[in-house]
């Protein structure tokens, strides 16, 4: 069982993470209209017997291959499965841990790959929604299912959804409707597919009883 | 020579493919996650750019300084997108783009540059009008019959503020793309809804041949109308390509900034005074109006308001501009039409509440004030019987007990019709079939739309046809805006199919000893007329063409109605919702939207329209909104943590009926993005008025605006 069981966002006393490093990771996307207050804590607060700032390597198991990499301390799981992997199912969106997009399984839990750190996510099993297709083989039946009720549009939102999904049936097969939608509150869609949503989780948790694939 | 097709579509009894309820045909690929998006589009040796933006909401440029971001770990380039001197309107105005080998390398040197400003005085709220002072601009008035002697002769005159905020897209996928520009060719994969004209754009922006940018785009994250144009952006991207050597750039907007620059819906607020006459008829429009949508103001539509019941007959209206500083409007689903619905159809049931008229009654009434009472009149009714009208409807505020239950009306039009499209079909000798169209799928289902169409056309399983969108090298087909991409490209591939499928006619003929004309497609077989058994299979019948392919075209005319597409529907959405009058939740139970949209293509993805549609007029009504700070000019909520929109717990049940009676099947095709994007948020309202007794003026209906309300307070 994996320790980190949500997005963590309160700062950890000491170790591994580089408290700079980490708040400009989750700073630095204010881009365009950025405050700059928190960069400015950041540079006060010099914190000794940590990693980086400098690239770190790291080894990521990810839908079951380890992938060597090395990445600076505030990078992200997000960014490193994407931009240095290019496993681009999860999606940037919020990329502050509001929306859902970039839904992975950590340890068996689905966490936001925005709200952690790639070098956090070692020695754990990282699954994405690649996991659920392979060539030569039929999807798995939550994909089935999203397709069957049409529970997307433009799709962006589509991969995370998937992931809650699976990560709920995995611990509830069997979910009331209120339960689906407890479980698929932690994400955001803009096109409003959620009609086929509940129904697409809800078939898929019928389909998926007995046949040992949760 | 071959015959001229006959294009019409076929009789609904005749419909093999066109009708059913099929899956999306990219749905696995999105969610498995392989669909490429441009954001996640990776090139070799691809740079990551990031934007800076101006930090105040008005101020002047003074001097900027890039020499520590030169030497920033990582940089390969960065693009100037501004000059001392220049002025901004409003924050996050481009500033500069940093090019890097990583984003966080690009975000540390955009940091670095040194931009120094003379802060200029800023407004940022024109709710209360008094205080926009010289930002106010009287731009339009207009009277019709004599407003102040038939208010005289009114039995009720009803009067009322209403208003609703600047809203924003927030796509999910934010603007942006991914540029290689080597030697005289550019690649660009942007995330756009208009993949034939963007790249044109784009060219001309840079001073290059628009034949030397090739466009591609698969799928795209969400649009809603801000997605047209390459923007500063998209040059500036290309420009830092070209700068690192023609390496490829990737610049897609932060979530802030996406929300900041990237496009709003303008705000509308309105003073309105209404009057009629006992039996329920409308006699009076009396409007003063005003709202901004940003530096620029905002006017409001000639022609559309009140809405929908456009023959009232003494109607005066005085409209004033707001130029706020902040970033300038985008078109924004149905843009308009759902804040001129919510003005009118709130005022309409205020007046209706104090007439103490049903108010499905009334709006019924008044629907020999609309251009097309027969359809409104029948949608009331539908919409009604589905709600349970009669059944859950009580007057305004007569609910016992802390959760109150109310229902209210809102209506919609829509223009619609037909962009102009080319399509292109490719019959092969081995029977596989191509059919091209330099159009994009929003998440709409144009894809599955133009296989459906195309399949039905030749007799053949949708899996017998291959589409191919997203590239500018396909035939041009205009950007989807204004619900007019089913219109275009069903009518465009159905004309190019069926053209294509006179020659094929005209190959396989003698084979079966008849005139070309007395062949169809159906079933997989080119078969004779009335004689199923004499018949070649599609793949023999393709054999016959020897070495050569068909290729043949198929244009849809500039918005002309061309007998296959149509226009100009009408839809009515009746919300059912509770209010908990001790938290002041407002929890939907119920959205019924009734539609017309002419022939359905696929009803299935047609459906799941209405329902996104809905969706949105549920946040509209009850969350969105930009919210500006006075003091700072800031945009205060430019994130998905507080800008709220609606999860899946929110939004109730949804019910739609579409209107595929044969008077509205036998229209042709018409689009449906947007019209069922525009009643929402009058119809809530006027179920929460209806619930708790009391009019809340200005959206959204938030809960501590439901506990001002009934406070008796401004919230």
């Amino acid at each position: 069982m994996s320790s980190i069981k949500e997005p963590d966002l309160e700062p950890k006393p000491k170790g591994r993470v580089s408290r700079r490093g980490f708040i400009r990771g989750v700073s630095l996307g204010g881009g365009a209209v950025g405050s700059g207050v928190l960069e400015k804590v950041a540079e006060a607060q010099p914190v000794a017997n940590v990693a980086g700032p400098g690239p770190v390597a790291i080894t990521l198991r990810i839908n079951g291959k380890p992938h060597k990499l090395s990445v600076e301390p505030r990078v992200t799981l997000l960014d490193a499965l994407r931009d240095r992997l290019n496993i681009t199912g999860a999606k940037k969106v919020c990329d502050r841990g509001s929306c859902g997009a970039c839904t992975v399984i950590l340890g068996g839990k689905a966490v936001y790959a925005c709200a952690i750190l790639a070098i956090e996510a070692q020695d754990q099993d990282i699954q994405t929604v690649e996991s659920l297709t392979a060539e030569g083989k039929p999807p798995h039946p939550l994909v089935q299912a999203f397709v069957q009720n049409d529970a997307q549009q433009c799709g962006f939102c589509t991969p995370g959804f998937v992931m809650a999904g699976k990560a709920l049936l995995a611990e509830n097969p069997n979910p009331s409707l209120e339960q689906v939608e407890q479980g698929l509150s932690g994400n955001i869609c803009r096109c409003g597919t959620y009609m086929g949503l509940r129904k697409a989780v809800l078939q898929a948790s019928k389909e998926m009883k007995g046949a040992g694939n949760a | 020579m071959p015959n001229t097709p006959d294009y019409s579509w076929p009789a609904p009894e005749k419909r093999r493919v066109i009708g059913k309820r099929l899956s999306r045909l990219d749905g696995a690929m999105k969610a498995s996650g392989r669909a490429k998006y441009s954001y996640d589009i990776q090139r070799p040796g691809m740079l990551y750019a990031v934007l800076l933006g101006c930090p105040h909401a008005h101020a002047r440029l003074t001097s900027i300084d890039t020499s520590a971001a030169e030497k920033s770990p990582g940089v390969a380039a960065i693009e100037l997108m501004a000059k001392p001197g220049e002025e901004f309107q409003y924050a996050g105005s481009e500033i500069a783009a940093v090019a890097a080998e990583t984003e966080d390398q690009a975000r540390d040197a955009a940091r670095k540059i040194k931009a120094e400003y003379e802060v200029l005085p800023h407004f940022v709220n024109e709710q209360d009008l008094k205080n926009a002072g010289n930002h106010a601009k009287a731009s339009g008035e207009q009277t019709t019959g004599d407003p102040d002697q038939a208010l005289k002769e009114a039995d009720v005159v009803s009067e009322g503020f209403y208003g609703l905020p600047v809203l924003t897209h927030c796509t999910l996928e934010t603007h942006g793309q991914v540029v290689e520009w080597k030697g005289d060719q550019i690649d660009y994969w942007p995330s756009t809804q208009n993949v034939s004209g963007i790249g044109p754009e784009l060219a001309k922006a840079l001073e290059v041949q628009p034949a030397n940018v090739h466009t591609h785009m698969d799928v795209v994250g969400g649009a809603f109308g801000s997605k047209f144009s390459p923007d500063r952006w998209g040059e500036a991207c290309a420009r830092l390509s070209k700068q690192a050597g023609g390496k490829p750039v990737k610049l897609f907007l932060d979530r802030a900034t996406e929300f900041a620059i990237a496009g709003n819906r303008p705000s509308f607020y309105a003073k309105i005074k209404t009057a009629a006459k006992k039996d329920g008829l409308m006699t009076v429009w009396d409007a003063e109006t005003w709202g901004t949508g940003g530096y620029g103001g905002v006017n409001l539509p000639s022609g559309q308001f009140p809405y929908v019941f456009r023959k009232v007959p003494n109607v005066r209206f005085r409209h004033t501009s707001v130029a706020v500083n902040a970033a300038m409007q985008r078109a924004w689903r149905a843009p308009n039409n759902p804040q001129l619905s919510y003005l009118t159809c709130t005022a309409m049931e205020d007046l209706a509440a104090k007439l103490n008229m049903d108010a499905v009654e009334f709006f019924t009434k008044n629907a020999s004030l609309t251009t097309q009472p027969q359809v409104y009149r029948a949608q009331l009714a539908k919409a009604a019987e589905l709600a349970r009208w009669k059944e859950l409807w009580h007057p305004r505020g007569s609910e016992t007990g802390p959760v109150k239950r109310g229902l209210g009306i809102g209506v919609n039009t829509w223009f619609g019709l037909g962009h102009t499209s080319n399509c292109r079909t490719t019959i092969h000798p081995d029977g596989s079939v191509e059919v091209e169209l330099g159009s994009q799928d929003l998440g709409t289902g144009t894809r599955t739309v133009i296989a459906i169409v195309a399949a039905e056309s030749l007799g053949l399983p949708v899996s017998g046809v291959e589409v191919k969108i997203g590239d500018n090298k396909y035939p041009m087909s205009e950007a989807s805006g204004g619900s007019t991409t089913v219109g275009g490209v069903s009518a465009s591939t159905r004309k190019s199919t069926m053209n294509a499928l006179e020659k094929l006619y005209a190959a396989a003929a003698p084979a079966l000893g008849v005139q070309p004309d007395q062949l169809e497609a159906a079933d997989g077989k080119i078969q004779v007329k009335g004689d199923p058994t004499k018949s070649l299979s599609w793949k023999a019948a393709c054999q016959k063409l020897g070495t050569n392919s068909i290729v043949e075209m198929g244009l849809n005319n500039q918005r002309g109605p061309g007998g296959l597409i149509s226009g100009g529907v009408g839809g009515v959405q009746i919300a059912d919702v509770s209010v908990d009058t001790e938290t002041g939740i407002v929890k939907m139970n119920r959205l019924i939207a009734v539609q017309d949209c002419g022939l359905v293509i696929n009803p299935k993805t047609a459906e799941s329209q209405v329902f996104g549609a809905c969706i949105m007029s549920i946040c509209g009504a009850l969350m969105e909104e930009r919210i500006m700070d006075s003091q700072t000019g800031r945009f205060l909520n430019s994130d998905m943590e507080f800008y709220k929109v609606a999860g899946i717990g929110d939004v109730g049940e949804i019910v739609v009926h579409m209107n595929t009676e044969p008077e509205y099947d036998k229209r042709g095709v018409i689009g449906l993005g947007e019209p069922p994007a525009i009643g929402g948020l009058a119809a809530i309202a006027n179920a929460v008025t209806n619930a708790i007794g009391v009019r809340i003026s200005v959206l959204p209906l938030t809960p501590a605006k439901v506990l001002a309300a009934l406070e008796g307070r401004k919230a």
